[in-house]
């Protein structure tokens, strides 16, 4: 018994090892905080829009994207030709909610670089935007024809996110 | 090179700002709950500042929205699920005392209880354990040797 | 070429390292005295080697050599020259050879000053030393090169960040190594204690003076960091259970439980295995801390490089030094001598119970700091562990401590007794009382902690000045009488005196936080704003310009009772090359309290945000540090420390063939 607890410290320095080198993998980042709205109903809203009104009404019944963005984010640009090609090569239907952004800000943001949303609401408190929980734009949801949110982008979308996560996953979601 | 503008955020984060007065509610007894609740809850885009403290703009939306929700008569612990809902646990400074945290609360109590408990017992035995064992008639001889040689 | 010669020189010094861990360690197997003393050629010369490559390191940052992608990255030729100095370390690279340097520093000082080691001894100690070295020169040459070439040279470089200018900031890195780094010595003479399969007193006698200097820079580097993020970041905090503060923490905390363990073994031979394992998780934890800060597992403010590469050499260099060190712990440990017996109510005991409260709260704050990786991996929520839990944890654990600490040194040694000891500690009790009255009195009524945190003050200060008045018999012996033994008293018994007086000055300090105030205003210029017995009044903000900056700078009039007091001038600074503002606080302190000002933004019609705290005993904080640094020098200049063993007879070194 004696003998075991002088072992007691290298043990658990041996577990601690295993856990480091768990974290050291790639695929791990301390910093993604995984969203809690993940198989929810999407959070109820009803925003003035830079045309219509938008709220969670108008997504019913499809498979849709929800996407945060603000003519003031710079990641919002490079991200944006993707949801152009989203919209425009396969009709994914993607409602626009503008940030903390005055309204004509975001009709020149849109008149400069293209309008894939179906509609966009103004969230120009942010409190919308904190109803889904984000901290930051982009960030993109989507939403089933059930209206919840079964997944949450918290940064720009990539194109190989777009071809190995996000295409099938509509695709799925479209079947069921 | 990413860590040290990480670091900047922060301290431009830092620069002085947080709190706003025209953010504060009228009502002392409430602004001072909303004073004390900000404190328990994490900034998100910051490094490790609560958003009492912090300058970020989602801190300021959140610290506003707060202080709109205590107004509206929720209680400390509704306005904490009500951030909890939406962005986890994680908002939580303090963590809380549920099955997933069990082990971390009771941890420090536990390792003060067994570690205590580990030197009792080997005082103990220490205590029931003779001194030293007794000499050897070699021994005896050896030692009477060496205090004679000491003179 | 300069930079040439450095890369060169941390080769060689690497093939030394790598020499001086295994030759004086066969030697020491062997009883070959030329291979023992090889050690201590071997640390002197890797010194000499590292300090050689720093100096080219410094070199280059000095005569702003951009081809040096190091040099590149972290300065500027703008920059001041003490910040082009204080920016070799102010990196992850540079930092890494100010990591070795120290080391090597140390180790060259053991051979150096080591006369009265036994070879055997002094050899295994700079062997370990050694292998040490060796590992973190290999990390440095294989993943951290600080002398890489950028081809072709650039003409200036990026670093000119405004925020590291900044002396607190750019002197805080020596100390905290010097500390981190120093505790290596420990390590080193306790796995060649384990080796050799023994502890004695001596042994204890040699390894306290290198514990205790690594003990004070740490003091002093945790200190200055403190000071530094209070009056930088702009509301007056000055702890915050960051990960990195934590990993910084903890080597102290356990470095404390070192210290005073290795007191046991010295005067009572017991304690030595426990000891033992002191020593290797102390300067376990500071490698801990190195992986840590530099492996991108947490996040935290200080965090460095985010490099996995890295990250996984150090773990690798955990698992041997910590994996290693312990696996032989666990081997050699139990066959160390059972020491002195001792009953639970003695000053072992109450020395044993310092070293259970300092490692479970080291153990506590480690746990804490971890949690959120160990619940992420194993599938968990994600969770923050943030400065709440580590208030409530750590407090709970060291409220009994702090109140044992006066009487710890009353208890007499095998057995003590308590209830004498209590009673003379019949002032400290008044005290205590007397502080937590006043303390009531005056914040009219709570809250109850901080009053009775400071009560706790009370006792401890008026706990330590009754041991040093029973040493002296004061009172009850003649006054020329107690002056003697005063004068005659071991400066070890001063400065635990000072080093726990410093403690209560500290807690007195964090205690009184409970009771500042803090006003938020947006005041225009003539405004008035009480704050304390304090009227500010803002008399204008002006635009002012700086050599990289531009500022907005308040010049605020404080008064009290109607005359002026001081004139404050708090700033926020605009750098448009960096693109970024930061705060420039103004403080008023008269060491009792601090007035601290930071100024916010202005609401665009005149008005300016201005943040004011009244923050009573918080200078208090950092001179109870000082104190307890101060204390661990005073101990440190005891002569029976640096004459070590001396009464060890003379034998020839045939009879030493029976080491």
């Amino acid at each position: 018994m004696r003998r075991a607890l002088y072992l007691l410290p290298a043990l658990l320095v041996a577990v601690l090892f295993l856990f480091f080198r768990m974290a050291l993998r790639a695929d791990y980042d301390p910093h993604a905080v995984p969203s809690p709205l993940i198989d929810q109903p999407m959070p109820v809203f009803d925003l003035a829009g830079t045309d219509t009104r938008l709220s969670g009404d108008a997504l019913k019944g499809q498979v849709a994207l929800v996407n945060f963005f603000a003519s003031w984010c710079i990641p919002c640009r490079v991200e944006h030709p993707l949801l152009m090609r989203l919209a425009e090569e396969q009709h994914v239907p993607i409602y626009g909610i503008a940030l903390k952004d005055k309204p004509q800000d975001t009709e020149r943001f849109i008149a400069q670089m293209g309008n894939p949303y179906r509609r966009i609401g103004l969230d120009e408190n942010g409190h919308v935007g904190i109803d889904f929980g984000i901290t930051g734009v982009p960030e993109t949801f989507v939403i089933d024809k059930s209206g919840h949110i079964r997944r949450h982008y918290g940064a720009p979308l990539t194109a190989e996110e777009l071809r190995d996560d996000l295409e099938p996953l509509l695709r799925e979601l479209a079947r069921s | 090179m990413r860590a040290l503008l990480l670091l900047l955020l922060l301290l431009v984060a830092a620069g002085a700002q947080a709190v706003e007065p025209s953010e504060r509610l009228a009502d002392p007894a409430l602004e001072a709950r909303a004073r004390a609740l900000s404190k328990n809850l994490r900034c998100l885009v910051c490094q490790n500042e609560s958003i009492d403290e912090s300058n970020a703009d989602l801190a300021h939306d959140i610290r506003v929205l707060l202080r709109e929700r205590i107004k509206a008569g929720d209680s400390d612990d509704e306005v904490r699920r009500f951030l909890v809902s939406r962005y986890g646990a994680f908002v939580l400074l303090k963590p809380p005392f549920e099955p997933a945290t069990y082990a971390l609360w009771f941890g420090p109590p536990l390792a003060l209880a067994l570690a205590g408990l580990a030197i009792a017992l080997r005082l103990r035995r220490s205590r029931a354990e003779p001194e030293a064992p007794p000499l050897s008639d070699a021994e005896r001889r050896r030692l009477a040797q060496l205090l004679e040689e000491e003179g | 070429m300069i930079a040439e010669l450095g890369h060169f020189a941390l080769i060689l010094a690497l093939l030394l390292a790598l020499l001086q861990s295994s030759v004086p360690l066969i030697g020491a197997a062997r009883r070959n005295f030329t291979w023992m003393t090889l050690g201590r050629s071997t640390a002197a010369a890797q010194f000499v080697l590292v300090a050689a490559a720093f100096a080219a390191l410094i070199h280059a940052y000095v005569t702003s050599d951009f081809s040096v992608q190091n040099v590149f990255e972290n300065s500027h030729s703008d920059k001041p020259l003490l910040y082009k100095i204080t920016g070799v370390w102010g990196n992850h690279e540079g930092s890494m050879v100010l990591w070795v340097f120290i080391l090597s520093l140390f180790g060259a000082a053991v051979a150096w000053f080591g006369d009265n080691l036994p070879p055997a001894l002094s050899a295994r100690v700079l062997a370990v030393q050694g292998m040490i070295g060796a590992g973190f020169l290999g990390f440095i040459l294989l993943t951290s090169d600080p002398f890489h070439r950028l081809v072709p040279a650039p003409l200036d470089g990026r670093g000119l960040n405004p925020v590291l200018q900044d002396p607190g900031l750019a002197f805080h890195p020596p100390f905290l190594y010097l500390g981190y780094v120093g505790f290596s010595i420990a390590f080193s003479f306790a796995v060649a204690a384990l080796i050799e399969g023994r502890v004695d007193p001596a042994w204890a006698r040699w390894v306290r003076p290198w514990t205790l200097a690594a003990w004070c820079a740490l003091t002093i580097g945790i200190a200055m960091g403190s000071w530094w993020a209070y009056y930088t970041l702009g509301w007056g905090g000055w702890w915050f259970w960051d990960p990195v503060e934590n990993a910084s923490f903890m080597p102290w905390l356990v470095g404390t439980a070192l210290l005073h363990s290795a007191i046991v073994v010295e005067k009572r031979d017991a304690l030595k295995s426990w000891t033992i394992l002191l020593a290797i998780l102390t300067f376990s934890l500071s490698l801990v801390g190195t992986f840590l800060v530099r492996s991108g597992v947490l996040t935290s403010v200080h965090a460095f490089a985010v490099d996995p590469r890295r990250g996984l050499y150090i773990l690798l260099l955990l698992l041997v030094a910590i994996g290693g060190s312990l696996s032989l712990y666990a081997w050699r440990a139990p066959a160390l001598k059972a020491g002195g017996l001792f009953a639970p109510i003695s000053r072992e005991g109450a020395l044993v119970l310092n070293n259970l409260l300092l490692t479970v709260a080291a153990a506590a704050i480690f746990w804490g700091t971890l949690y959120p990786l160990f619940s992420d991996q194993l599938g968990g929520p994600k969770l923050t562990v943030g400065a709440p839990f580590f208030d409530i944890v750590f407090r709970w654990l060291m409220a009994p401590l702090l109140v044992a600490v006066a009487v710890g040194p009353l208890l007499a040694w095998k057995r003590g007794d308590l209830l004498a000891a209590l009673q003379r500690l019949w002032a400290a009790f008044a005290a205590a009382l007397m502080v937590g009255l006043v303390a009531l009195y005056i914040a009219g009524g709570g809250p109850l902690l901080a009053v009775l945190t400071l009560a706790l003050a009370g006792w401890m200060v008026l706990g330590a000045l009754s041991e040093w008045a029973e040493r002296v018999r004061l009172f009850r012996v003649g006054f020329a009488e107690s002056r003697r033994r005063a004068r005659h008293l071991p400066r070890a018994q001063y400065g635990m005196t000072l080093a726990h007086l410093g403690l209560a000055v500290t807690l007195a300090g964090i205690a009184a936080s409970a009771w500042q105030q803090e006003r938020i205003e947006i005041m225009k210029p003539g405004d008035d704003v009480p704050i304390a017995s304090y009227t500010l009044h803002l008399d204008g903000v002006d635009k002012v310009q700086g050599p990289n900056f531009t500022a907005e700078r308040a010049d605020v009039t404080v008064r009290k009772g109607g005359s002026v007091v001081a004139e404050l001038h708090p700033e926020k600074r605009f750098f448009p090359l960096q693109q970024m503002s930061t705060g420039v606080t103004a403080i008023k302190t008269n060491l009792l309290a601090d007035l601290y000002l930071a100024l916010g933004d202005s609401d665009g019609k005149g008005g300016w945000t201005v943040r004011a705290w009244w923050k009573p005993l918080v200078p208090w904080i950092w001179i109870g540090a000082v104190m307890m640094a101060l204390g661990g020098v005073v101990s440190l200049s005891d002569r029976r420390l640096r004459l070590g063993v001396a009464a060890r007879a003379r034998v020839p070194r045939g009879a030493r063939a029976a080491e």
